[in-house]
C-alpha cells in the first residue's frame, strides 16, 4: 500500500478500491467514504461531507454522484471525473463478466445465496451511513424532527423524494434548522 | 475471467431493422439511460425498471429482475453495474459504454456544476441554512430506504439476519472500523450462516 503522491492518483486509487467493497450500492460506502475524506484524508470537513451528500442528493442521476463531489473538492473537474470513473469502472467490468458467465452456466442457485448473505450486510452499512450523516446533519431537535418526517414519508407514501428534499431546503432558507 | 472464450463477437446481428423484440442502437442506449437517470431523484431504478421494461419492452420484468438481482449481489454503483450488463447484452462492450455513458455522463455535468458553485458560494450563509435543510431531509430518506430493505428480514423473523446487520451497523457506525477489515470477517460468516441455514433447511 504505497501512497502515491499526486492527489489524483490517490483519488483514483482510494475509490477504486472501495468500490470493490461497496455492497449493495453507493450508499453503503458512505461511512468509508467520510473515514476517508474526514477522517484519514482530510479532504473536506464534517459539515462540508453532509453538504456534499446533500447535494447529491438534490441532483438527478444515480447515488454514486456523491463521488464525483468529493473528488470535485479534491482536484477539481479532473478529481470529479477520476473518482467517478474509478467508483464504477472496476464493478463495472466485474459485473460485465459474471453477467456472461452466468449465462453461459445457467446455474442460478449461487448468486441468489451470496444475495441472502449480503443483504443484511448492506442494510446495516446503509443504517451505518444514516447514523454518520444524522450525527452532522441533526444538530438541533427540528433538524431531527425534519429527518423524521421525512424518513416517516418517504416510507408510509410513495411522493417523489424530491419534494422533501426540497422542503427540507425551503425550511432551511427560513432558518428554522 | 472467462479464460476460454474470446470475446464473442458482437452478439446482435448487424440489421438495424426495427424487429419485433427491438434491439436498442448504441445512440439509443445512451438517451435511454440518460432519460432515465436525469429523470432520478433519490435512485434511479425505478425509472429504469418504467424505462426498459415498459417502455421500451426491451426485457421482461422476470428479465429485469434477474439482471438487477445480479448487479445488487455484486459490488458496486447497482444501478451502474445494471448499464453495463444491459447496454453489452445488446451491442457487447461498445453497448456498455454506451449505457454507462448515458446514465452516468449527463447527471456528473450537472453535479460538477453544483460543486463549482458550492465551492464558490458555500459560504454565503442563506445557501448554507438551505443545505443544511435539504441534509436532513434526505438523512430521512436514507433511513426510509433502511426501514423499506429492513422490512422482509421482520416479517420473515430473520433473527441470524438481524443479528448480523446490527453488528455491522454497530462496526461501522459506532466503532468506525474500516470497512475491508469488517466486510472480510462479515462476508464469510454470513455467507456460512446462510449455507448451513439453507442446508438444514432442506433436511
Amino acid at each position: 500500500m504505497t501512497e502515491p503522491p499526486n492527489p489524483i492518483a490517490t483519488v483514483i486509487w482510494t475509490f477504486a478500491l472501495m468500490s470493490l467493497f461497496a455492497v449493495g450500492g453507493a450508499n453503503s460506502a458512505i461511512p468509508e467514504m467520510h473515514r476517508v475524506a474526514v477522517d484519514v484524508r482530510h479532504w473536506m470537513t464534517d459539515k462540508q461531507f453532509a453538504d456534499v451528500f446533500a447535494i447529491s442528493q438534490l441532483s438527478p442521476g444515480p447515488n454514486v454522484l456523491i463521488v464525483t463531489l468529493i473528488g470535485y473538492s479534491v482536484a477539481g473537474i479532473a478529481g470529479a471525473v477520476a473518482a467517478t470513473v474509478a467508483m464504477c469502472g472496476p464493478t463495472a467490468l466485474l459485473a460485465y463478466y459474471v453477467s456472461r458467465f452466468l449465462e453461459r452456466s445457467r446455474d442460478a442457485r449461487w448468486p441468489a445465496i451470496v444475495q441472502a448473505a449480503l443483504v443484511p450486510l448492506s442494510i446495516g452499512l446503509m443504517a451505518a451511513s444514516a447514523l454518520i450523516l444524522a450525527r452532522t446533519s441533526d444538530q438541533s431537535w427540528i433538524a431531527a424532527l425534519i429527518t423524521i418526517a421525512a424518513a416517516a414519508l418517504a416510507f408510509a407514501t410513495r411522493l417523489n423524494p424530491f419534494w422533501m428534499l426540497l422542503a427540507g431546503g425551503i425550511l432551511g432558507f427560513a432558518g428554522v434548522v | 475471467m472467462p479464460p476460454d472464450s474470446q470475446p464473442a463477437a458482437a452478439p446482435a446481428p448487424d440489421v438495424p431493422a426495427p424487429n419485433p423484440p427491438p434491439q436498442p442502437g448504441l445512440f439509443e442506449l445512451f438517451i435511454a439511460f440518460a432519460k432515465m437517470s436525469l429523470a432520478g431523484f433519490g435512485g434511479v431504478l425505478v425509472w429504469a425498471r418504467r424505462g426498459i421494461v415498459e417502455q421500451h419492452r426491451w426485457m421482461t420484468a422476470e428479465e429485469f429482475n434477474e439482471t438487477f438481482a445480479l448487479c445488487h449481489f455484486l459490488p458496486g454503483p447497482n444501478i451502474v453495474n445494471l448499464s453495463v450488463v444491459f447496454g453489452s447484452r445488446f451491442r457487447g462492450i461498445a453497448g456498455g459504454l454506451a449505457a454507462f455513458a448515458g446514465l452516468v455522463g449527463p447527471p456528473m455535468v450537472i453535479a460538477t456544476v453544483l460543486a463549482a458553485l458550492y465551492a464558490h458560494y458555500g459560504e454565503i450563509d442563506a445557501l448554507r441554512r438551505t443545505l443544511a435543510g435539504v441534509a436532513c431531509a434526505a438523512v430521512g430518506l436514507l433511513v426510509a430506504v433502511v426501514l423499506k430493505m429492513m422490512m422482509p428480514l421482520i416479517k420473515r423473523r430473520d433473527v441470524i439476519g438481524l443479528l448480523i446487520l446490527v453488528a455491522v451497523f454497530v462496526a461501522i457506525g459506532f466503532i468506525r472500523w474500516p470497512l475491508q477489515i469488517v466486510l472480510l470477517v462479515a462476508i464469510p460468516l454470513s455467507l456460512a450462516i446462510t449455507i448451513f441455514a439453507r442446508r438444514r433447511g432442506k433436511a
